[in-house]
């Protein structure tokens, strides 16, 4: 697949001598939903910033639609449309000026009929003439969405759009995002929500520390890395694990009502035959059993664990 | 060159203005008319004439240029730092525009007002006083050049601030001294002869005296040095812009 933003071994050192960016390298294909997911401080925003120009560039090279972000900045930053992560609004503005004004920022001329399709998509088109400070916090996000897209970018990114908003507004984002990648846009997203990269995402990056620790294809990385759980529910409670099951490292639960058992998928065995035949041996009978594939969540935990050891 | 952006960024900058506009025409209007209450009528009747003007009609140019320096230089000032402040310069740092086509457009926008600004204060002057001026181009270019390069100085201070405070300290503690002492008020020859020689130091006098000539035909410093005292200055203050953008300085961390 085409790439479209090519990162190759991205160093940021600020002038406190904090390395934000400690050699980061990724290619960012033409068209997917790429979600940079890392705790706060990880450096997600310190890449999308020196992508965008906002921070000075350390080492390495970035390019996008293959145009170098520093040597050929304005065809690079000409595809790029850029959410920040705090609502950067002139409060005096009106929402139909403010948006216009981001297009022609970007040297494109004057397109009313353009700004309307933006704000009816993002229903704004109500709010066209009211000033930014008689908004509500989602519809200010809306707006920055709005004046993202007013030059029609290739890629977007929205650095953390959900961080601090409703479960609604959350939902309202996704659906937004979605439509933007039917439409072709790329888009690079950075939150520290693993449901928002495992909802939206197609491929998924895990930063930390200033290190690309991952990325892969959503799916894989939840096969490849995913552990799951079986839940054993008993018929009779037990007060604790019998002894002739200790090897499992089955833990207790609900009170002595179940076992569970966990396992790695990647496991070329995942002992759980076994496990079966050892617990009626042990005189246990069962009621019920059910597995859960573990989120994206316990996988970015462990990840995280890993890269701090 | 990107004319679509610096479009964009002088309509944006010239719409806040226009929100303001009643404020902006009013306050220079009553402000002038206390000076010419003030220095003209209760001052004025007391001095005979200054180089052969009358004191009214001598101090217009000085009042002009008080107004537009000040104007220039804090409508520039807070122009770029409102957007630091609030956090939209991010859109200006990822466009795709360069330091020229900024400066064009926050600094166009500055120097706008204050030429409007300083128009206004001249028709008010001509209510009170008889203003006649000899040199109506070179009037014209020296306001306009002012006007720049004291919105290029207003430029880069709102880029040094970091607050408030700072963003009124040169206006407050430097250029309003600057004018005051760089003979708005009266001519240089007026002075003790150790100061006459202290104040060449003051650029403004350059400016003021240039202004001046070219209304009434007299200067206290020559003309030439006049025009080359302001086209300095603006090199001087767009070699600093250039190497703000060029190294981040404040802007990009």
């Amino acid at each position: 697949m085409e790439t479209i933003v090519d990162i190759s071994d991205v160093r940021k050192t600020y002038a406190g001598g904090f390395e934000a960016l400690k050699g980061v390298t990724l290619s960012i294909r033409k068209g997917e939903i790429l979600a940079l997911l890392g705790p706060n401080g990880a450096g997600k925003t310190t890449l999308i910033s020196t992508i965008c120009g906002i921070t000075n560039p350390g080492s390495g090279t970035i390019a996008v639609g293959g145009h170098d972000v520093v040597r050929d900045y304005r065809a690079a930053r000409r595809l790029i449309g850029l959410v920040p992560q705090e609502i950067n609004l002139e409060p005096f503005s009106k929402v139909r000026d403010t948006v216009a004004f981001s297009r022609g920022l970007f040297g494109k001329p004057k397109d009313d009929a353009l700004i309307e399709r933006i704000l009816r998509q993002l229903s704004l088109w109500d709010k066209r003439d009211a000033r930014v400070l008689e908004l509500s916090g989602g519809m200010k996000r809306r707006v920055l969405i709005a004046k993202a897209l007013a030059h029609e970018p290739e890629v977007l990114f929205l650095d953390e759009p959900t961080a601090g908003v409703d479960v609604e507004l959350r939902k309202e984002m996704w659906e937004i995002v979605a439509e933007m990648k039917a439409q072709g846009t790329t888009i690079i997203l950075t939150t520290h929500y693993i449901e928002e990269a495992e909802a939206i995402a197609d491929r998924v990056g895990v930063i930390n520390g200033g290190q690309l620790l991952l990325v892969e294809e959503k799916t894989a990385l939840m096969q490849r890395l995913g552990q799951k759980c079986l839940q054993i529910d008993l018929q009779e409670p037990v007060e604790a694990v019998p002894e002739a099951l200790a090897a499992y490292g089955l833990e207790l639960a609900d009170d002595g009502q179940a076992l569970r058992y966990t396992y790695d998928t990647r496991g070329e065995s995942t002992g759980i035959t076994r496990l079966l035949g050892d617990l009626s041996a042990a005189g246990l009978s069962l009621r019920d059993i059910h597995t859960e594939q573990s989120s994206l969540e316990d996988i970015f935990v462990g990840l995280v664990k890993e890269g701090a050891a | 060159m990107n004319w679509a952006a610096i479009r964009a960024m002088y309509v944006s900058e010239m719409t806040r203005f226009f929100r303001t506009i009643a404020q902006s025409f009013i306050s220079p209007v009553i402000s002038t008319s206390l000076y010419f209450v003030v220095f003209g009528a209760a001052i004025g009747s007391r001095i005979d004439q200054v180089e052969g003007v009358s004191y009214g009609a001598f101090i217009v140019p000085g009042l002009i240029m008080l107004s537009v320096m000040t104007q220039a230089l804090s409508n520039a000032s807070f122009g770029i730092y409102f957007p630091k402040f609030i956090g939209t310069i991010y859109e200006l740092l990822s466009a795709p525009v360069n330091f020229l086509e900024i400066v064009l457009g926050f600094v166009g926008a500055a120097a706008t007002k204050a030429l409007f600004i300083g128009l206004v204060i001249l028709g008010t002057a001509a209510l009170f006083v008889d203003v006649q001026i000899q040199h109506p181009l070179a009037m014209l270019t020296f306001l306009v050049l002012t006007c720049l390069s004291f919105a290029l100085f207003g430029f880069i201070i709102g880029i040094w601030a970091g607050n408030f405070e700072q963003l009124q300290l040169v206006p407050l503690l430097v250029v309003t001294p600057l004018v005051f002492l760089g003979g708005s008020f009266y001519s240089i020859s007026m002075l003790p002869p150790i100061w006459q020689k202290i104040t060449l130091f003051n650029p403004v006098v350059y400016l003021i005296s240039g202004f001046r000539w070219s209304f009434f035909g007299v200067a206290d410093v020559p003309i030439g040095m006049s025009l080359l005292a302001i086209a300095g200055f603006t090199a001087l203050c767009l070699g600093v812009i250039w190497w703000i953008f060029k190294t981040g300085w404040r802007i990009r961390s």
